[in-house]
């Protein structure tokens, strides 16, 4: 380097020496990811926009009222949504009242009791059921898990607990039942490597502290890992509700699509989601509009229990840091 | 709270220990009837066993291939205290974790050779490892309350462990509380959070936690390390208050507190034990040489 003193801080300052991507690599990288960003916000900003839009006709004519009421009749123009927030309702929490102890105890076995060689082959396992495309649970309802449950599991449930008009005694392949099942291993995956994620976070010294003190692994499990984790397991269940309360097509394929509230959760129902996509196409204006009504509800709800697992997630990550 | 050998009453819990079962039942004594619990208060610590005597013979201990004890032969006596002191990393830690044999619980960690709690091999097989823990409590470095419970809840974890019933467990918590000096402190809030007292303060809930249990031997890892003086002077009273009632083994880098708790000083060096004795002899007039300059500051 042969650089007179005087020249050395301007070009040190320019950075000519440097090659033009060496130069703007960064500028370009930012920019690129802050229209990444804007452009995601543009587009969930649109897609409200345009389920509002749509549903607009529907909330003017139809009011809260919409969601009180349960006639769809596209006949007479008269829309009312209460049997498909019925629907999504029980399918939604019926799956997840399944997969949330399922879940826990897949996590508990993962994090604390599985030999350690077998638990990230396990994991793997589970996960990869996340990846199934859901059209293709869907099918397999249809041809093997309806029919399973229409002779084997719904007699069996209405012999035990048939007390409960939940498990009444007329059965079908299609329905409540077998879409919360669905729905359940739809959710499993997710909600349990969130809560494996959860439970990594207890303190390691908290749990060494009830194993010393003759505590069992299951002391160990109760006293320090599940009541540290509680939030975050809240947290991964609210993420599974999103998943099952919006989930469309494998619904779609095993609820049966038949209005009406019933009880009994054997027999066909619909869901908000299933109703969207089953009847969309070829709609009255009308009926377009209360279906986008519907959609506004589905929207408003994702991001109710989205937001609520976020903020949950967060107060996880922060006490974590300071433990 | 003097300590007479002929008012305690001593529970053969031996057989506890080589039994498989998971819960040991606590002291043979369902025939009393429920209210002798209250007119004896503190029955709690008064009920405690005599201390036992553990020795380590031969003891390995292994990280994966890191030999990090390396045939150690050492006594902790009861009614003693006996400090382990050492240079960072050479062992010390492991080898009071496989007394209690938490060693066991770091994967790819192993033991090998004779941890002997008067005449029985908690290492043997058919020992329980539950029940091992119960007889042998471990005070950490860094205070561990459980981080979602009450006060009373903490001391009371190992109580219901131990399937103790409802009706005892106040007392003994209460006992317990007492024992570790921490009872005037949180009398009145025993409700609130374990994690919000000082650290001081946490350090002593773990102290009464462990001793809630009656464990015959209490491990403490440099349990001072992370306290200011005036938190470790009242636990080095605790210490000297509890010795005759547990046989007490303190891991600690402090040597004036290796002087002002310990009966006994046990020097390690990388894995080996170099020489255990009287602690004024270890601290003035060491056999080996290596000892003397350690305690002197001339090297670790
Ligand atoms: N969890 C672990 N996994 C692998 N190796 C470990 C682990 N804990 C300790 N070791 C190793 O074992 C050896 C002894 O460690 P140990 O913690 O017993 O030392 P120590 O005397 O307690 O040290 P300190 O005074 O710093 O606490 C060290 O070489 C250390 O690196
Ligand atoms: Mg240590």
């Amino acid at each position: 380097m042969t650089t007179d003193a005087a020249t050395a801080p301007s070009s040190l300052l320019s950075g000519q020496g440097r090659g033009l991507v060496d130069r703007f690599g960064d500028r370009a990288l930012y920019l690129i990811t802050l229209l990444a960003a804007i452009l995601s916000g543009v587009i969930l900003g649109g897609i409200t926009y345009e389920v509002f839009k749509l549903a607009g006709s529907a909330i003017s004519k139809f009011g809260l009222g919409f969601l009180t009421t349960s006639n769809w009749d596209p006949v007479h123009e008269q829309f009312g949504a209460a049997q498909f927030i019925y629907g999504t309702a029980v399918s939604s929490f019926g799956a997840l009242l399944i997969a949330t102890p399922l879940s826990i105890a897949i996590a508990l076995f993962l994090t604390e009791l599985a030999p350690r060689r077998s638990r990230t082959p396990i994991a793997v396992l589970v996960e990869l059921l996340a990846g199934v495309p859901s059209v293709i649970l869907g099918l397999w309802g249809i041809l093997v898990l309806g029919p399973f449950l229409n002779d084997t599991v719904e007699p069996a449930l209405h012999a035990a607990l048939g007390w409960i008009p939940l498990f009444g005694g007329t059965y079908s392949p299609v329905g409540l039942f077998p879409a919360m099942v669905i729905l359940t291993i739809m959710t499993v995956p997710i909600v349990s490597s969130l809560t494996r994620e959860v439970f990594a976070t207890v303190p390691p010294s908290a749990k060494e502290g009830a194993l010393a003190l003759g505590g069992t692994r299951w002391d160990m499990m109760t006293t320090t890992v599940l009541p540290y984790s509680r939030p975050g397991i809240i947290a991964a269940v609210m993420l599974g509700l999103w998943r099952a309360v919006g989930e469309a097509i494998a619904v779609t394929q095993v609820i049966g699509g038949a209005p009406g509230i019933h009880a009994n959760i054997f027999i066909p129902a619909q869901t908000m989601a299933s109703q969207i996509a089953a009847q969309y196409q070829g709609a009255s204006p009308l009926n377009q509009s209360a279906l986008g009504y519907l959609a506004v509800v589905l929207l408003i709800l994702s991001l109710v229990f989205n937001g609520v697992a976020r903020l949950l997630v967060r107060g996880v990550q922060r006490r974590a840091k300071v433990s | 709270m003097d300590y007479e050998p002929s008012d305690v009453t001593v529970v053969d819990r031996k057989d506890e220990i080589t039994s498989r079962i998971p819960r040991p039942a606590e002291a043979p004594a369902p025939a009393s009837p429920p209210q002798q619990s209250s007119e004896t208060p503190a029955s709690g610590l008064e009920r405690m066993h005599a201390t036992r005597h553990i020795r380590l013979e031969d003891l390995h201990a292994y990280y994966g291939s890191n030999h990090a004890v390396k045939g150690v032969n050492l006594s902790f006596e009861p009614g003693k205290v006996t400090a382990i002191i050492g240079p960072s990393g050479c062992g010390k830690s492991t080898m009071v974790r496989c007394v209690n044999r938490m060693h066991e619980e770091i994967p790819g960690a192993r033991s090998q050779g004779r941890v002997l709690l008067d005449d029985v091999d908690l290492r043997g097989p058919g020992v329980d490892v539950v029940a091992v823990r119960r007889f042998v409590g471990m005070v950490f470095q860094k205070a561990n309350p459980f981080p979602t419970m009450s006060i009373f809840d903490n001391v009371a974890a190992g109580l219901r462990f131990t399937g103790t019933p409802r009706d005892e467990i106040t007392d003994r918590v209460n006992a317990a509380l007492e024992a570790a000096g921490l009872w005037d402190e949180v009398e009145g809030r025993l409700s609130e959070p374990g994690m919000s007292l000082s650290g001081g303060q946490q350090q002593r809930l773990c102290i009464a936690r462990a001793l809630a249990v009656e464990p015959a031997v209490l491990l403490m890892d440099e349990p001072c390390s992370a306290l200011d003086p005036v938190a470790t002077l009242k636990i080095e009273e605790l210490i000297g208050q509890l010795k005759q009632r547990v046989t007490i083994a303190v891991v600690t880098h402090n040597m004036q507190q290796a002087g002002r708790v310990a009966d006994t000083t046990a020097f390690m060096l990388s894995g080996e034990l170099v020489e255990v004795g009287p602690t004024e002899k270890m601290f003035t007039n060491p056999d080996d040489e290596r000892t003397e300059q350690y305690v002197t500051g001339k090297f670790g």
